[in-house]
């Protein structure tokens, strides 16, 4: 039989080791899967995983799908490592789409410089509002966060669906659920030419590294970082769990909504009843395959931007369900967390012999205090 | 608005009720047991798509419920692998059932969407079933929805009355002190997690065989989740969890007989009400601290090993 | 002495008990023989394996090596329900009751598996009131168990144990919660069991105690029984220096004159300080008022769940209190009223903090000692400028009081997680000391720490005072508190008593404060 043992001190061996781990496993799972199913193993492996980058498309297509999910990606691991359970992304992202196509539909006669800019405030703003809400339900009334980030998501998609047909809707559209196409001062500049490869993937960058500097550098980071670890040690320490929760929520809400206004005002170029394939919830496994780090993210999100474009080309050339994509995405997602159990436990098998003894030194007089206060 | 519009708005109340108590009655066992499992929904589509392949392939649907039950154990067994075994956090591995369970379904169901069945069938209870009024409501309808009175009352009996529930409710409360007093903590977690699996799982056989008898792409809508803050809205109380699924329920239904009650708002609209409704009462109840101290499960979340 | 196997009077018998954790050995080829109707200590330091072996006996460990005899039989006990199968019954240190369940639910489920239907029915009821009208031990049955007193609860932990007719009673460190004379009833209680022929395992490192209570002693230090002795015979210095291995060494601080002479103008003064009780059934503190001066250590006595929690909070600015001017502090230019101020305020107007509670509270768990020092030292240590944090400045701290107080790890990047009890509470009291307050207060300073850290840490105490600062410890350990304090003061039921000078107490007149009572002559306040 074996047993877990709990290590003096986290790995750091496999927190980086946990993830690769669970890739290999999610294609081990993932070639089981198919050969279930009866497609041929090689074909599908090669559809998924290699032809999309084997072309110009390919590659900035990778780059379209992975801007969201690293925008949100990233901060949604400030927010989970300051311990506030922002789980609704998706509808910040959504949020922040309505809102800024909102200004850039309304200024659809302007063609300034300034209509971009004011349509990404208008985004963030957007993107703000909605995760203020369970913000303020859980300072204000301790409600978890949670389920009310998620019930706003829903909300949040049927406002969309809504608004695609009521105030946002195409007037001369032939009563389609959807919006008119942005004009040209209002569509998002593409940063690689005969792509669509978008400024977004650059703002993505930029916010890995804003990320990385705030969280290892500054004392907001710092703070955010106890009061998640641990509360009451940050409120001994004067800093306020709900400082933690207001800025954490407003970030990753308004950086969601930044998302989901690049993702209209660019790749999909206007409002349509669905804008997001479940960017916001991929956003979450992305931050945990990423370790909660902004550079880990910034690979976990090619790697599941690759996962939704493997889905669409297998679908393709294989005529496989795109739900294959959320398979994938889960089974890396359980995988991932079956290898944590590594940072922190050993596993050995259990010994009923006497163990070997040569005297207690001192780290071991010490785990002994430790295991007789804590163990119960 | 005459009596027989008032009975099949009762009738349609019953109909949205249903799923949530299966779903709710089982998260409340779970949570009782110290177990968080936010993945009810991706369990609640298992047992959707399985229970309804199973339909479409036997042409029986009560073989059909089984196999809703079973799937939803089968998923709570992956959860109780991780988060019990494993000791991986169960809020992220919730999370992950639900981006799972929603993943695979969506896979799985691909060749029945658009495929007809005549679902569940109803069972009228001799004599029962001839009383005015109530004989409509309560006794003509099919094995799930009897089972769906029938379930939260033995709950509340198993947990409050007989030494199991004791156990339980024990486990729950503090892992520590039932590990020394040698209750095996990570079994009776697993069992409640496992009926909180089977629970869930039933649940989503009704959506696709009695609801609205096929299969659809993430048919749930959320229910899972709303499942979830009827727990809290109970505050772990059968009972009171059995009324918030009827107002839940009739909320719910609102947005179909809006229309007929001459309510002139977007459907869309109408369709947020269910969503706006669990954040207002989760916003009532978390308001209550002592309410929830007094009954929350103390241990709830925290994974636990014995350190032997 | 080991081969008294079938010996009828015994009626446990452990033979060279060992067991060992991943990198430590708690347990070293441990002998143990308990006879029935005796009262037999198990005495030793935190770290010396007394809570390994009794869980071992209790089913909770099992034995890497070693036997285990009950009445001359070779027994295994696999789980707790074999072990209370047997007649062996245990009160925890810290109580494993269900906080959410009733009185008599707690004690029907203890009582699964033992012949009781685990239900808490009529016939249970009256067993239990049997039990307790017995043995003085009165309970509310359908309370849950968190609206009780600590007392009360281990009151339910020994009906529970007693209901089911114990062999052998294991009691693990009973009366570190308890008033000095609910001490002496729970004693009565203890001698009248035995006296019925029950054994009684009684776990401690109070040596007075033992000496009082037990007839017989095994002394257990690093993992191995060192000696058995006869309490009765032993001095208390004897049996310290079995426990401890060397002659205690004995702070010399000499407070005989203290009180009588004024040492300073106050620092902090608490004045007419009432806070009520979170779940709203009372007050956690009444019109609390006391002055701590510049150069004099107070302490501040009193049973866990009086109010202390409550007042450290306020202190430290966790919790907010109105007016502003029920806490403040005295500086050159003035009074400054700080009940209002974030912790953050205080500690930049001198005023520094060591809670109770060491991993979670006073120091992250997770996070590497240097960010700890960062934790509450950046602003007085300029560890941080203008929003951003100079690594470089918070593991020089670090390493400054690492080296100072002697903490044992790996280097200032260790976590404070892997340190032990003892080297984590040496670096938070220093963390604190090294910024230079004009106030420090300090909880449970060496609670749960080994005897050389404490020493440390009482030593640095002094110091602090001696150069000028006021400290207020707060603390259950009352041989510490007559040991370093100038003046001492009771708190029970969030009221304070009068306050006295340190010399003129022992450990029986503070007990008479720490329950609520007056001593007769009012002439010794100051």
């Amino acid at each position: 039989m074996i047993r877990l043992y709990k290590r003096p001190a986290p790995s750091r061996l496999w927190i980086f080791l946990a993830p690769l781990v669970a890739m290999v496993l999610t294609l081990l799972s993932g070639l089981i899967l198919f050969s279930l199913l009866g497609v041929p193993v090689v074909e599908a492996f090669y559809a998924f995983f290699i032809e999309p980058l084997t072309s110009v498309y390919g590659l900035a297509e990778l780059g379209v799908k992975a801007a969201p999910l690293i925008m949100i990606g990233v901060v949604l691991s400030v927010c989970f490592r300051a311990g506030v359970w922002n789980i609704g992304a998706e509808g910040q992202f959504i949020l922040g789409a309505i809102c800024g196509a909102a200004v850039g539909l309304s200024l659809k006669e302007v063609e300034a410089f300034w209509v971009l800019p004011l349509m990404m405030l208008a985004g963030i703003a957007g993107g703000m509002l909605w995760a203020s809400i369970p913000a303020l339900l859980r300072t204000r009334f301790n409600t978890n966060e949670i389920l009310t980030s998620l019930m706003l998501t829903y909300v949040a998609s049927l406002l969309l669906a809504y608004m695609v047909i009521g105030p946002l809707q195409d007037p001369f559209g032939f009563n389609f659920p959807q919006s008119a196409l942005f004009h040209k001062a209002a569509t998002l500049p593409v940063v690689w030419p005969n792509t669509r490869l978008h400024l977004g993937f650059v703002v993505a960058l930029m916010l890995v590294g804003l990320v990385w500097l705030l969280m290892s550098r500054s004392m907001l980071g710092f703070s955010l970082l106890v009061t998640g670890s641990a509360p009451r040690a940050g409120r001994f320490a004067g800093f306020s769990v709900n400082r933690s929760v207001w800025v954490t929520m407003l970030v990753s809400g308004g950086v969601a909504g930044l998302a989901g206004l690049f993702e209209v005002a660019g790749p999909i170029g206007q409002l349509l009843p669905k804008i997001s394939p479940g960017y916001g919830f991929t956003a979450i496994i992305v931050a945990f395959v990423g370790r909660l780090h902004p550079v880990g993210v910034l690979f976990a999100g090619l790697l599941l931007a690759l996962s939704y474009l493997g889905g669409e080309s297998a679908q393709i050339s294989l005529n496989l369900p795109v739900a294959v994509t959320g398979v994938f995405q889960g089974l890396l997602l359980f995988f991932l967390l079956a290898a944590d159990v590594l940072i922190h436990y050993s596993l050995k098998p259990v010994t009923t012999a006497p163990a070997e003894f040569t005297g207690l030194t001192n780290t071991q007089a010490q785990h002994v205090a430790n295991s007789e206060q804590g163990a119960p | 608005m005459n009596a027989e519009m008032l009975l099949l708005t009762a009738l349609t109340i019953i109909t949205a009720a249903t799923p949530l108590v299966y779903a709710a009655i089982g998260e409340l066992v779970v949570e009782k047991s110290g177990v968080l499992n936010l993945g009810v929904e991706g369990m609640m589509l298992g047992g959707a798509v399985s229970s309804f392949a199973l339909l479409h392939l036997t042409g029986n649907a009560y073989f059909g419920i089984l196999g809703g039950a079973f799937a939803g154990i089968f998923l709570a067994g992956i959860f109780a692998v991780l988060t019990l075994g494993l000791q991986a956090s169960q809020v992220a591995t919730g999370l992950a059932l639900t981006i799972f369970g929603t993943g695979l379904t969506a896979l799985l169901g691909k060749s029945l969407v658009g495929v007809g069945h005549s679902g569940l069938q109803k069972l009228p209870i001799p004599f029962l079933s001839d009383l005015p009024v109530l004989g409509r409501l309560l006794f003509q309808q099919d094995v799930l929805v009897y089972g769906s009175f029938l379930i939260v009352p033995l709950v509340a009996w198993f947990l409050y009355r007989t030494s199991a529930g004791l156990t339980l409710r024990s486990v729950g409360d503090s892992h520590d002190a039932a590990h020394a007093l040698g209750i095996n903590v990570l079994r009776w977690r697993l069992l409640a997690t496992l009926f909180g699996g089977a629970c869930a799982g039933v649940a989503g056989a009704y959506l696709s065989l009695a609801y609205t008898p096929m299969w659809v792409e993430n048919m749930t809508a959320g229910r899972g989740w709303i499942a979830l803050a009827l727990v809290v809205f109970a505050t772990w109380r059968p009972g009171r969890m059995m009324f918030g699924a009827y107002l839940f329920g009739a909320i719910s239904i609102l947005q179909l007989h809006g229309q007929a009650w001459g309510i002139r708002v977007p459907s869309q609209l109408m369709s947020m009400l269910p969503y706006l409704a669990t954040i207002m009462v989760l916003v009532v109840i978390s308001r209550d601290r002592g309410k929830i101290r007094k009954h929350a499960p103390q241990s709830i979340g925290k994974s636990f090993y014995p350190t032997t | 002495m080991s081969q008294q196997v079938s010996d009828s009077g015994v009626l446990l018998n452990l033979q060279g008990i060992s067991k060992s954790f991943p990198g430590c050995l708690a347990n070293d080829n441990i002998d143990l023989q308990i006879r029935e109707g005796q009262i037999h200590a198990l005495l030793g330091q935190n770290g010396a394996g007394k809570s390994t072996l009794v869980k071992i006996i209790y089913g909770i460990l099992q034995a890497d090596a070693g036997t285990l005899h009950w009445r001359g039989e070779e027994v295994r006990i696999d789980n707790p329900g074999v072990a209370r199968a047997r007649g062996i019954a245990m009160v925890f240190q810290h109580f494993s009751l269900f906080e959410s369940l009733s009185v008599i639910e707690n004690i029907a489920i203890g009582l699964r598996g033992s012949g009781s239907s685990g239900k808490p029915t009529a016939q249970l009821r009256n067993r239990i009131h049997d039990v307790s009208s017995r043995y003085g031990l009165p309970l509310e049955l359908d309370r849950p168990v968190y609206t009780l007193s600590v007392g009360e609860k281990q009151r339910i932990e020994i009906v529970r144990c007693l209901l089911q007719s114990p062999k052998l009673l294991v009691m693990d460190e009973p009366t570190s919660v308890l008033t000095p004379q609910e001490v002496a009833t729970l004693f009565e209680t203890l001698r009248k069991l035995a006296a019925e022929g029950t054994a009684i395992l009684y776990i401690s490192h109070k040596l007075d105690e033992i000496r009082a209570l037990c007839s017989r002693a095994t002394i257990l230090r690093n993992g191995r029984k060192v000696a058995v002795a006869d309490p009765a015979t032993e001095s208390s210095e004897s049996l310290a220096a079995m426990m401890i291995g060397e002659t205690a060494t004995v702070l010399s601080h000499d407070n005989s004159n203290s009180g009588s002479t004024d040492k300073g103008r106050p620092r902090l003064s608490v004045n007419n300080l009432s806070l009520s009780d979170g779940d709203s059934q009372g007050v956690a503190l009444q019109d609390v008022s006391f002055d701590v001066h510049a150069g004099e250590i107070l302490g501040i006595a009193g049973v866990a769940g009086n109010g202390q929690d409550e007042l450290m909070l306020a202190l430290s600015g966790e919790t907010r209190i109105t007016p502003a001017a029920a806490i403040t502090l005295h500086h050159e230019s003035g009074l400054q009223a700080i009940a209002q101020s974030s912790p953050q305020e205080r500690r930049t107007m001198g005023l520094c903090v060591v809670p109770e509670e060491r991993l979670g509270h006073a120091a992250v768990p997770d996070m590497p000692l240097y960010e700890n020092a960062l934790l509450t030292a950046f602003k007085r240590m300029s560890l941080s400028r203008a929003g951003w944090i100079s690594k470089a400045a918070s593991h020089e701290f670090a390493r400054q009081i690492i080296e100072k107080y002697q903490v044992v790890c790996r280097d200032s990047d260790a976590t404070a997680a892997s340190l032990s009890g003892g080297n984590l509470q040496k670096f938070v009291v220093g963390r604190e000391i090294e910024q230079h307050p004009d106030v420090l207060v300090i909880a449970q300073p060496t609670w749960g720490v080994d005897a050389g850290a404490a020493t440390t840490i009482r030593r640095a105490l002094l110091t602090l005072a001696q150069a000028g600062a006021a400290v207020l410890v707060i603390s259950q350990d009352l041989d510490e508190l007559l040991q370093i304090s100038d003046r001492v003061v009771a708190i029970c039921g969030g009221r304070m008593s009068a306050t006295y000078p340190a010399a003129s107490l022992d450990a029986s007149t503070i007990g008479i404060l720490m329950g609520g009572g007056e001593l007769p002559s009012s002439g010794l306040t100051t």
